[in-house]
């Protein structure tokens, strides 16, 4: 019994296990108020239903907020990547015009992490405040766009590109599968490298893990353009998905559920510890929500008000200091 | 209730997860005298304090002040209630004036607006009662830890109600300062004041308290009148053995020149005057002077971590221009700085992690230790330095400061330094810990390894070191070693000459 309690106490202390219990919730509240939410139909070689057309509709948002992540982990932020995923989709577009769909991929790709450079530029040498930072390229990024698309909304027909956001692999929407890549290489890159000790330190103090030589600027430098290049890939997807580049409406206001996802996920805003998997939980979390919402046939004007009453809900049962109103935790751990 | 009391505190108990913080604790503090509260590091004297002024709450136990129960629930309940406490660390903030920050959340109100004719008025007169005369309208930042302290310490006793804390209130304060402290104590004490001192300086506890309360391991060993007990009977009290002063052996200053760094000319502008030195392998070099005298500011040229603008550092036959923190621990260059807070550990990651940081920066990005392998290390370096913890996974934060300082120790020490630079490592910890750092220092240097040492304790310096040089006014003013290695000469050094003991402070050369 006194271990059950403990390893229960364990759990609690374990972040993602908030996120997953919203998520769990939400999916309870579905299969009792939405007949048919789980059911999933197989045909052409293709599955069909609401939950794949989550996990379909969540791969720009859970992309993008993997990447946010990083940078919130340092204390940063970037509000930008709305318009870098439209300038990268606009670019991926643009170039496969008259180039190869690889390299019109690595153009989106460059440009993203091009962005992102200059974002960790204005932060961590010019010592830009984030927001403010990234705020430039938010506003000057979807100008930007317009300027390679000509103002236009401009489409293509190749498939090798479209297949990146219409395309399906074993059954399964492609976006399932980029999800799991950018998670798996954020994952790799944090638990057998050396990067997610540094992320975790230069986010928990700065000033001493100069005085341990790691280097903030650089960490720094990595992250935002790691951020840059999980926008474009977002951006890839957004514009395969529709075959065309629309740099007005790409993958506005992103950035905001983005961030969302990452609170959710467990990842403070004051830096330090991050949860890379708490991340696209989240994500999928929000996604979620927005599918349930539209099944409920919820009036449109409602839409955002039950969205904002959920989310309060999910932040509540995120704050130690609510949920130790209801249960006191970890009060009696003694070592005697 | 018996008279004359003005705090009561009776079975004061607090556990954290894995620690039992304070067990049964009882305290009591007189109108009208200056009680110190002793003992070592992780004893329970910060615990203590922060139960009585609600930093956290108590598991059980009452208090009394002036007859009546209390519960503070936060340190703003506490002030209201006239408990008011100078931590450790200056408190303040740092951007804000020095009349803001004394009246910052209480500001004199006339017409329903801040009455700020009064706000500097008022500041200028409790500065000045503690002998302090400085531009109140100037930031806090503006002026160096020591002032910083006097200004946490006009606003602690302005808002107090008879009781006023002070922990560790000495630790970056010079001779004089201190002296002057005293004095003020001494004054409000005379008021009918009552004052908790918490410090290690045993010397300073024997010049100004009336009573002692000891704690050891959280419980409480006792309570005496200063002037019955001895100061060794005191010592063996706080670490619970019998101890003599230790008089670590020095290697034989005989040993073979054989140089490690070379520094020559090496300086910053309003930082440190261009400045030679050498640094010999296995040698103990200590950098001694008075606060501001360019000590701490050497140190953070030879890591890097400040850029020096003119000289050349050679280590090893090799020539830097200019050196940086990455560089430095590449060359075998390891630096424990003064302020452990801020730039020493990452309170929010494990043991392990701070441990593992240096060795890992030394390595690289993709070099990584793996996590198996980092509690390997750390749990070395736990046994062989008796960090007291009960695992590689505790946050740093929660431990005792000279466990946290002992963890940054450990941190240099798994990078198997040539140079180890020791910023005031034993400053703000206790006599059992600080002795077991000389014995190490004197150790490693026995093993090879180059120590620059810095201390404001002249009395430890001369302990440890093979060779000393003193700074003032941002120069090297001289160098003792050998016999002249003393005290008197060291203390000669730095007050000969048109500045008086005391008085460098901030002064441009």
């Amino acid at each position: 019994m006194a271990n059950l309690t403990a390893s229960v106490r364990n759990i609690g202390r374990n972040p993602i296990i908030w996120p997953l219990l919203a998520l769990a919730l939400l999916m309870i509240f579905n299969l009792i108020a939405i007949p048919g939410f789980f059911s999933i139909e197989f045909h052409d070689g293709r599955l069909f239903g609401s939950v794949v057309d989550i996990l379909k509709n969540a791969s720009p948002l859970a992309i993008i907020a993997l990447g946010m992540t990083l940078v919130i982990a340092l204390e940063g932020i970037d509000i930008s990547v709305g318009s870098v995923l439209a300038i990268a989709g606009a670019m991926g577009i643009f170039m496969l015009d008259g180039y190869p769909t690889w390299i019109a991929i690595l153009a989106a790709l460059g440009i993203g992490v091009l962005c992102g450079l200059w974002n960790g530029m204005l932060i961590s040498i010019l010592g830009i405040q984030p927001m403010v930072a990234t705020l430039i390229l938010l506003t000057i990024g979807r100008g930007i766009a317009q300027l390679i698309t000509g103002g236009r909304i401009i489409d293509t027909t190749s498939a090798s590109y479209t297949f990146l956001g219409k395309g399906y692999f074993l059954g399964l929407p492609i976006q399932a599968f980029l999800i799991l890549i950018v998670f798996a290489l954020l994952y790799v890159l944090k638990t057998r490298t050396a990067f997610g000790l540094f992320v975790e330190s230069v986010g928990g103090s700065k000033t001493a893990s100069r005085y341990a030589g790691i280097r903030p600027r650089s960490i720094m430098m990595i992250s935002y353009a790691i951020v840059g290049a999980c926008a474009s890939v977002a951006g890839i997807i957004v514009s395969a998905n529709l075959g065309s580049a629309d740099a007005n409406n790409a993958g506005l206001w992103i950035e905001l559920d983005a961030i969302l996802a990452v609170v959710i996920g467990g990842t403070s805003m004051r830096g330090g510890r991050f949860y890379l998997g708490g991340t696209v939980i989240g994500a999928l979390f929000i996604q979620s929500l927005t599918t349930t919402i539209y099944s409920l046939g919820v009036p449109a004007e409602s839409i955002l008000l039950v969205k904002a009453i959920v989310v309060i809900l999910v932040c509540l049962i995120q704050s130690e200091a609510f949920r130790k109103l209801f249960v006191p935790v970890g009060k009696k751990a003694i070592i005697e | 209730m018996e008279t004359g009391y003005i705090l009561k505190a009776r079975g004061i108990t607090k556990s954290f997860p894995g620690v039992k913080a304070l067990a049964d604790v009882d305290f009591s503090l007189r109108k009208g005298e200056i009680h110190a509260l002793m003992g070592e590091n992780g004893a329970g004297k910060s615990t203590l304090i922060k139960a009585l002024t609600g930093v956290f709450p108590k598991d059980a136990g009452q208090i009394w002040l002036n007859g009546a129960e209390i519960s503070p629930r936060t340190p703003l309940e506490a002030q209201q209630i006239g408990i008011s406490t100078v931590y450790q660390e200056v408190n303040l903030c740092d951007n804000l004036t020095v009349a803001e920050n004394i009246f910052s959340g209480r500001y004199p109100r006339k017409f329903g607006l801040i009455d700020w004719d009064k706000v500097y008025r008022r500041s200028e007169e409790m500065l000045a009662a503690l002998e302090l005369r400085i531009d109140v309208r100037q930031p806090l930042s503006h002026y160096s830890v020591a002032v910083q302290q006097m200004v946490a310490i006009a606003r602690a006793v302005d808002i107090s109600n008879g009781i006023l804390i002070l922990d560790e209130p000495t630790s970056s304060l010079d001779a004089n300062e201190v002296k002057q402290l005293f004095n003020v104590m001494r004054k409000l004490k005379d008021k009918g004041m009552g004052i908790v001192f918490v410090t290690h300086f045993l010397d300073q506890v024997y010049e100004v308290t009336d009573r002692i309360t000891v704690l050891r391991n959280g419980s409480l060993i006792g309570e005496y009148a200063t002037k019955d007990l001895p100061k060794t009977e005191l010592v063996s009290r706080m670490i619970g053995r019998e101890w003599t002063e230790s008089q670590e052996s020095k290697t034989a200053a005989d040993t073979v020149d054989d140089v490690f760094l070379q520094a020559s000319g090496l300086g910053k502008k309003g930082s440190v005057e261009r400045i030679d030195l050498t640094v010999n392998k296995g040698e103990v070099l200590g950098l001694a002077g008075l606060l501001g005298s360019g000590r701490t500011e050497t140190a953070k040229l030879l890591f890097g971590i400040d850029k020096a603008d003119s000289g050349v550092l050679t280590i090893g036959g090799e020539e830097f221009a200019l050196m940086n923190p990455k560089k430095a621990i590449t060359k075998g260059i390891g630096f424990t700085p003064e302020d452990r807070k801020v730039a020493g550990i990452v309170g929010e990651l494990t043991i392990r992690e701070n441990i593992a940081l240096a060795l890992q920066a030394q390595r690289g990005l993709f070099s990584f230790i793996s996590v198996r392998k980092q509690k390997e290390i750390a749990q070395k370096y736990i046994e062989m330095l008796q960090i007291k913890t009960p695992g590689t996974e505790q946050k740093v934060e929660n431990l005792s400061g000279g466990n946290q300082q002992k963890v940054i120790l450990a941190r240099w020490l798994a990078t198997r330094p040539k140079l180890l630079i020791l910023d005031e490592p034993t400053r703000g910890i206790d006599v059992g810990s600080k002795s077991e750092i000389r014995r190490l220092i004197r150790e490693l240097a026995a093993d090879g390894m180059s120590i620059v040492f810095i201390s404001a304790e002249l009395e430890e310096m001369v302990q440890c070191c093979d060779r000393i040089i003193v700074l003032r006014d941002r120069m090297k003013i001289g160098e003792v070693r050998g016999a002249d290695m003393e005290e008197n000469n060291i203390m000669r050094l730095i007050a000969e000459g048109a500045n008086g003991y005391g008085e460098s402070n901030g002064l441009g050369a």
